[in-house]
Parts: C-alpha cells; structure tokens; sequence
C-alpha cells in the first residue's frame, strides 16, 4: 500500500480528537483518584487551556501561514472575545462580590451606584456571545478594509497591527472605559447558572473547546483545499500575479483576516471561563508574537503544526517556568530564533528536512537540492 | 539634618555628590559639617539659645534679629522648635536646650546636641549622654510663639542664597492674604539684586495690596500685575472682578487685567506645548534614528531594537558605578555541578570619584554605550540576522527571540528591578524664559538629536563608507557585482544603527527609568516613526519624529490625559497610512513590491 501523508494525518487526527473528547473526561469523571489513569482536575483544566491556545495557533496560521499576513493584532482579537465573555460572567456573579453590590466590584470601587448602560444586555449569554462575534469582526472588517485597500502588505502590515494592539491595550488599560482597567475582570461564579469551579463544568467547558478546535481545524482544512485556499497560498507566494490574473487579492485578505478575527475569539471565549481572568496584559504584542512562536515551532502552513506547536510550548513553558523560572525566557528565545533561521518548516517539516539532508550526504552526484523552502518560489515547478 | 551646613561651608557643587555616598560616608560627612557649623558662628547660636529659654517679649526681638541672619543653623533649630522636637535638658540645674540626633543606636537612644554650640551633650565627666524621646520635655509654644516663628522662618527663606528657595518663599508669602507681610516683601526688595526674584516680588507686593481697603490702591495692583503678567494671580484678579461688593473702577481694572494675563498664558502655553513637543519628538528621532537605518536602510525588522537601547543605558549605569563605588553582578544558575552550585561574578573596583571628576561620568558614558551597543549589533549580525537578509518577515521573528533572550539577560545581570542613573549636575534643574520653564536635560536632548543626525548625515554622505552603504541598499546584487564586500558593509550598516540605539539609551537614561524592559516602551512609537517619515529615508524620520512628537504633546492638552493623547496618535497614524502608505518621504518607484 502506498504512504499517505495526508491520510495519516486525518487518522491521527480522528484519534487525537477520540481521545480529547472522549476518553480524557471520562478518565476524569470515572476513574477512582487512587488509580495511574485518573486525570486530575488540575490537568483537565490544563489542557482544556492549551486547546484554546492551539485555535488560537490556527488564526495565526490560515493568516501567516497560508495567506503570508503577519498578524500581530491576534491577541488583541483572543481578547476582545474573551473581554465579552468575561463581561457576561462579571454580570452572573451577582450580588456575591466583595461589596454585595449588583453591580461588578470594579464599577462599586470606582463610585458607580447603577449599572451603566452598555453593560445590561450583557446578562444574557447568547448576546455576550454575538457580541463576541460582532466586536473582534467588524474591528478586523474596518482596519483591515482600510489596510488592505491602500496595499499594506508584509512588515508594515505587522507594524501596523502591532501599534493597533499597543492602541487598544492603552485603551483597556484605562479605568474610564469601564472594562476593569489594570485588574481586568476576574472572581467569576457561575456560567449559565452552574458553578464555576465544579469538575463536571470545567469538564463541559474542556469538552467544549475540543469540539470547537476539532470544528475549526474541519472547517480551516476543508477551506485550504478549496479553489479559495489555493488562492490564498497564490497570494502568499506572490501576490501581484494573483492580482494581475484578475482576482481582487484585497478582498480575498480581508475574508482571511476577519475569518481569523473570528476564529481568535472563539479561543478567547472558551479561555476566559477555564483560565477564570482577563486583563489588557492579554492584548499585548508579545501573547501576539508567543501565538507566532507556536506557529513556527509546529509548522506553518499545515494544521496539524499550530496545534503540535501551541501543546509542545506550553508544556514546555509549563514545565520550565515551574523548574527553571529564570531560564524559561531565554529557552523561549533561543528555539525561536533556532526555528526560524534553521527550522523553516517546524516540528511537521523536520522529516521532510531530515530526509533532504539525508539524500545530500549520501548522494553521489556533488550537486545536492537545496534545504527545503517554506515558501516554495513561484519559479520552481 | 545638620548636613544642610555644609552648604554654607563648602562649595555648593559637593553638596549633589552627598547623596550619591553611601550612608556610612555620609554619616562621616555629617560629623564634620557639624563641627564646621560651630565653628561658623557661635554668636547666632548663643542667641537662639537665649531665644528658646527667654520670657515672651525678650523672645519677639531675639527673633526678629535672627530672622536676618538668613543663617540655616536658625532654620533647623526653628523648624523643629515648631514640630515639638526640640528639647530642654536640666544639666545640674542650667537648662539647655537640646535637639536629637537622628541615628540611634542598639538601645534605641540617640545623642543630644547642644543648641547653643553644636557640640554632642556630655555630662560633667565628658562622656556622652543618650536618651529616648520620652526621657526629655519639648519646649513649649503656644499660638502666638509658632506664628512669631513661622514669621522669623519666612524671614529666613527670603534671605536665603539660593534664588529659588527665595522666589518660593516669595510666593508663599505673595499668596498668604496678609497685608503685614508687605512690609517684609518690600525691605527684601530693597536688598534684593536677583532679578527674577525682584519680579517675584513685586508680583507678590501687588498682589497683596489686592486686598487693600483703599480703591485706588487696589487699581494700581491690579494694574502692576497685568504689567507684570503674573500668571499666579488670575484666580484672585478673577475673584475680585466679580465681587459685587468692589467698587466698578476696581472691578473694571481686574478684569482687563485677568484679560491680559491670560492672553500672555496662551501664548506661553503655546510656547511650553511647541517646546515639549520638540523635545519629545527629538527623543523619538534619536530612538528612530538607528532604526531608520537598520530597517529602512537594510530592510532588517530588529525588535530587538529596544534591547540595544537597554545596553547603552546599563552602560552608562555601570560607567556612573565605575567612577562610584565599583560596580559588580553575581548569576546564580539553577543547577549544580558535583553538588556544587553554578554561578559566575564579577568584580570591578570603582574609582571613588567626587566633585566635578564624578559628574564627568556621562561625557565617558556618551562613546562607550555607542561601542558596547555597536558590538552587541555587531554579535547579532554575525550569529543571526545575516541568514535572514532575503527574509524580513523572519527577521522580525527571530529578532523578537533575540530581545526575549537579552531581556531576560539583563534581569539576571542587573536584577528585575530599575536600576538608578543619577543625572550630572549640570543636566539638572532649569531656567525660565518669558516664564516659559525649559528643562536642562530637554534642551540637551534637543542639541544631542541634532548632532547626532548630522553626525549621521555626515557619514552617509560624505564618507568613502556611507558610499558603500547607499550603494548596497539600493542594489545589492550590482554592488556586489562592482566588488563592494556587502557582507562587511552590512556588518557595519548594522552595528552603525545598535550603537547609535545605544546612544539614544544613554540618553533616555537620564530622563526616563532604566530596567531590562525599557526596551518596550520605545520600540512600537519608534517603528511608527519610522514607518510614517517612510522607510529608507532619513529626512523623513526627521519630520515623522518631530511631528509625532508635536502632535502626541498638543492632543494632550486637547484631551486632558496623557493615554488618550497617545491612542489617538496611534489612530491618526493609521489613518495617514491609509493616504500615503509609503510615508511621508517615500522614495517613487514603479515597483510593486
């Protein structure tokens, strides 16, 4: 039988989503605690925060990695998402915060005695919910209508998403906007009327973020293989012949760039509830760049990389900042820069790599193929 | 507080370098300026001495003669005359009047000193005598003793050799309300040769006989302060025009003149704003400055951009240590070799400079954090961005791990903390100019831009080297076809623009904090500069730099806070992307790309 890459990669993922979904809560919920399978409550609501992470990883990589749009404006997007959730969740704690005021602890603090306005709807979740859509998509439809249009491209797109972020986190930063300032928005109860802090919720909220990964990467794979992806790969290589074939590459961007918007919140979403805390430390450039540094370790322009990417790191991270918390930036730094100047293509091309290398060392002909190429030139066929 | 003498006793320029020495050398120096203060003027003392024990009338005139003496001695001693914490010692029946020491030593007691002599108190024996503060009775005051003592303070603080403590002592008394302290103000005046402190005066004067009963008077304050555009006096001059109970010729008077200040304040507000703004826009322009050419030259994104900046202020941190007390820094790294723990040290002794020597410091600073920031850019180029010319994107990429690395370097070295950088004397302070306040340090910052972009300027234009550069950063591939090495060109390129970074962070280091992640703060408005002058040209980093600036300062004022100011800023430059996204200076080309 002939080796398929792709097929592999399909039944591992069916397997890995089995095993998220499936068999890791009941391993939670049935297994007695005195037992080598039983999965702790700690580690469910781990993993249930890497899960996030790794849609995250996606958003970052159908822009990068498929579009070449380095976005640095992700975790402003993660947060917006989040922001709304967390005002829902502020709105459920009711009267059970520090000042037994109807209102949020943070609005009593600075001298409010009725809810402000903006803030009544968000008792609803399904509103919270649309708003969490509606936010991070119309800011991604705005600026990047205007970007796209006057052909903001490369660096300068990342520049420029850069400085929107530093914007918005200034912004959030400040208590007159009424979104908790410096603290953020934390102490959460209840979500939907279920406690918080139970195992069986953070079970739901862990099964709910695999269902949602699970649809995104369904969703982001099925798009890449349609005629719009290989469009979007076009534009990647070399997007003045996209633009000279006749396609409005601006257009096809601004798709890419709110769809990623999109799928952002939808990890900030599921993050806030699990994680139990939101702040504008969030929304700066560096949890951007961290989400890139997932990307580019697992292997861009492939799904499988960002997800392999956003769980290596953050175990490692994990792991590092409990063991060696003074190192763990410089580890960070040092793989980084070791990925992205030798290790083009991640942990998924690091085969593809290895097998090149191997074919140059033992070939007879001197004249060996080059190290493979991330993104390949439109010269080679 | 009895080092405050040393002021009178040795030159001023000492005085700065007290606080720079560590506290045991400073407890030395206190000892000998109290000596020194005894032996400065034993009369002064003798007679506050009999100030504190004499009845109630003998007490107004002893004051009053102290009053002139100007002499900081008095001050201390009234001052804590005031704060109940100066004392009365029996010692075999002669009260002396006593204050206490402020170190205490292991039983918590601390020394007395005499009043009357300066000298630590001994009893007949000579040894010395130690007390707590609840061994001893404070001298009395009452109402009227604190306020015949806060008069003989103002009295003091008018007379005092520097001209700013007398234009605040001149303030405080100008805005006191009371008639009777025109009398004081206008025999200073009379003495006084300073010639801000002479305005100061008058102001004050007028604006006291604000107050008077007679109209006619009141006009001709009211008209004085307008000559004088006294900007401290409008809420009063408001405040009387619209007193129903003044007379119309009065109210008339007060008005015109609020009128005329505050067409003087606009005007120098405008002024203040288009200062700050200059030099807020000279610090952005000396932050771009190296980025320019790094990333608008060479086409390299450097985030860590920031940490070269950081390695020229810990530069001028460990210059200032190396003419201070030694300089040295242990890493203790979290494993262990054959049960030992690793870690490394250093340390370097310091030259232990005072005076003038110390405060020189920065003029050696200035060159070394250019070289060690130019060496690390150097290093960077070398082991990273060399592989990674044809590929910004992950330049941008690898650089950020690069100043994740080097963040988390300084933590280690330097500690998590800011670490502090004393200003030069001669970078303190400032002057007025048509009431117009100018900082030293913003002034320098303004002359330092323009001189280092001339400087750059200069190399880029006149120098054999600056050819070599423009050549490789418009045609790499024909520059090196025409023989130019672009790989030592580019070596050079980019340590150019480090140390330059580095320049501008042993300048920041004197008007802002220095920690590991100072960095930060400047990278993004100095991408944006950068971006907005247009990429690959110096002159339009100019204007982008001084616009930004400008721009940042006037919405503060608009908007009121500092924040706001600074997102609409951000807002306004994506905006001007949208009309012209090469930038301000775009270079025209045909190209797409």
């Amino acid at each position: 039988m002939q080796f398929k890459p792709r097929n592999l990669e399909l039944w591992l993922m069916v397997a890995a989503a089995l095993l998220i979904i499936v068999v890791l809560p009941c391993l939670n919920a049935f297994a007695p605690e005195t037992s080598w399978l039983h999965v702790g409550n700690f580690t469910i609501n781990l993993y249930g925060k890497y899960l996030c992470y790794a849609i995250l990883a996606i958003s970052v990589d159908i822009l990068w990695g498929y579009t070449g749009l380095l976005s640095l404006g992700q975790a402003l997007f993660f947060s917006l998402g989040g922001y709304m959730m967390g005002m829902n969740l502020m709105r459920m704690i009711g009267e059970l915060g520090q000042y037994h005021k109807p209102i949020p602890d943070f609005l009593v603090f600075l001298g409010w005695t009725r809810l402000p306005a903006f803030w009544k709807p968000f008792a609803s979740l399904p509103f919270a919910l649309i708003m969490a859509a509606l936010v991070p998509g119309l800011l991604s439809a705005v600026f990047g209508f205007f970007a796209f249009r006057s052909r903001i491209r490369g660096v300068y797109f990342s520049i420029l998403t850069q400085a929107l972020t530093y914007a918005a986190c200034l912004l959030f930063f400040r208590n007159s906007l009424l979104m908790g300032g410096n603290n953020g928005f934390t102490d959460f109860k209840f979500i939907l009327g279920h406690d918080l802090r139970s195992p069986v919720t953070q079970r739901a909220l862990f099964i709910c973020s695999g269902v949602a990964l699970l649809l995104v990467y369904g969703v982001c794979r099925w798009l890449t293989n349609t005629k719009f992806g290989k469009i979007q790969r076009a534009i990647r290589d070399s997007e003045n012949r996209v633009m000279f074939s006749g396609y409005s590459t601006a257009n096809f961007k601004l798709l890419v760039f709110v769809l990623a918007a999109l799928i952002a919140s939808l990890a900030g979403i599921l993050y806030v509830p699990q994680v139990g805390i939101i702040n504008p430390g969030e929304m700066s450039t560096e949890k951007s760049l961290e989400a890139v540094v997932w990307v580019a370790v697992g292997g861009r322009a492939t799904l499988v990389g960002p997800i392999l990417g956003a769980f290596t790191v953050n175990a490692l991270k994990s792991w590092a900042t409990r063991a060696y918390p003074d190192l763990w930036l410089i580890l960070l730094g040092t793989m980084f820069i070791f990925v992205t100047v030798f290790l083009p293509g991640g942990m998924v091309g690091l085969p593809g790599q290895l097998l090149v290398l191997k074919r140059r060392y033992f070939s007879r002909t001197p004249k060996a193929p080059p190290a493979a190429n991330p993104t390949p030139s439109p010269f080679v066929k | 507080m009895w080092g405050a003498e040393e002021k009178s006793s040795v030159p001023f320029l000492e005085m700065n370098v007290f606080s720079k020495l560590s506290s045991v050398l400073l407890c030395g120096f206190l000892l000998h300026g109290l000596k020194a203060g005894a032996q400065e003027d034993p009369r002064l003392r003798s007679s506050l001495a009999r100030a504190i024990l004499s009845a109630e009338g003998e007490q107004q005139s002893i004051l009053g003669e102290l009053g002139e003496s100007g002499s900081p001695v008095v001050r201390e001693v009234l001052n804590a005359w005031v704060r109940d914490s100066l004392f009365a010692y029996d010692l075999d029946g002669i009260k002396i009047p006593v204050l206490l020491d402020d170190q205490s030593d292991a039983q918590g007691k601390v020394r007395a000193l005499r009043v009357d002599d300066g000298q630590v108190l001994r009893d007949a024996n000579g040894t010395e005598l130690r007390f707590q503060t609840a061994d001893l009775t404070a001298v009395d005051t009452d109402a009227r003793l604190r306020g015949l003592i806060q008069q003989t303070l103002d009295a003091i603080a008018l007379s005092d050799p520097d001209p700013n403590v007398r234009r605040s002592a001149v303030l405080k008394l100008g805005n006191s309300q009371k008639l009777k302290n025109v009398g004081v103000l206008q025999s200073r005046l009379a003495k006084e040769a300073e010639k801000t402190v002479r305005k100061s005066i008058s102001e004050a004067v007028a604006l006291l006989e604000l107050g008077e009963s007679d109209p006619s008077k009141q006009v001709a304050a009211a008209n004085q302060l307008r000559r004088l555009g006294a900007i401290g006096s409008v809420a009063s001059l408001q405040s009387l025009a619209s007193r129903s109970t003044a007379p119309a010729e009065v109210r008339k008077a007060a008005n015109s003149a609020v009128r005329a200040i505050e067409d003087h304040l606009a005007v120098v507000n405008f002024f203040g704003t288009v200062f700050r703004g200059l030099s807020l826009g000279s610090i952005l322009l000396v932050v771009a400055l190296g980025l320019a050419i790094t990333f608008g030259l060479m086409g390299v994104i450097n985030m860590a951009h920031g940490e070269m900046i950081a390695v020229g202020a810990y530069t001028c941190y460990v210059v200032q240590n190396l003419f201070g007390a030694g300089f040295g820094f242990s890493v203790n790294l979290p494993f262990h070799f054959l049960g030992h723990p690793l870690g490394f040290g250093l340390r370097l002794p310091g030259l232990n400079a005072t005076g003038a020597w110390y405060e020189s410091y920065f003029l050696f600073a200035l060159p070394l954090s250019f070289l060690t920031a130019a060496l690390a850019g150097l290093v960077l180029e070398r082991t990273v961005i060399r592989f990674l010319y044809r590929r910004p994107l992950e330049s941008l990429l690898a650089t950020w791990g690069v100043s994740l690395v080097m963040q988390q370097l300084f933590r280690m070295f330097f500690g998590a903390n800011n670490v502090q950088v004393n200003s030069p004397r001669w970078l303190l302070g400032h002057f007025s100019c048509y009431d117009v306040s100018l900082g030293y340090n913003r002034v320098f910052v303004i002359g330092f831009a323009v001189l280092i972009v001339f400087g750059t300027w200069l190399l880029l234009a006149k120098t054999p080297l600056g050819l070599l550069i423009r050549a490789v950063m418009q045609n790499r591939d024909m520059a090196s076809c025409m023989g130019v090495r672009t790989g030592r060109v580019n070596r050079l390129t980019f340590a150019f623009g480090s140390g330059l970074a580095g320049l501008a962070g042993a300048f920041l280091s004197q008007i802002g904090n220095v920690g590991p992640g100072m960095g930060q703060d400047h990278i993004v408005n100095a991408f944006m500069t950068v971006v907005v002058g247009g990429v690959g040209s110096i002159v339009g980093t100019i204007f982008a730099a001084i616009g930004v600036g400008a721009g940042d300062q006037i919405l503060q004022q608009l908007t009121g806070s500092p924040v706001t100011g600074k997102i609409v800023v951000l807002v306004c430059i994506i905006f001007f992307l949208q009309w012209k996204p090469g930038g301000l200076f775009s270079i025209r080309s045909r190209n797409l790309d």
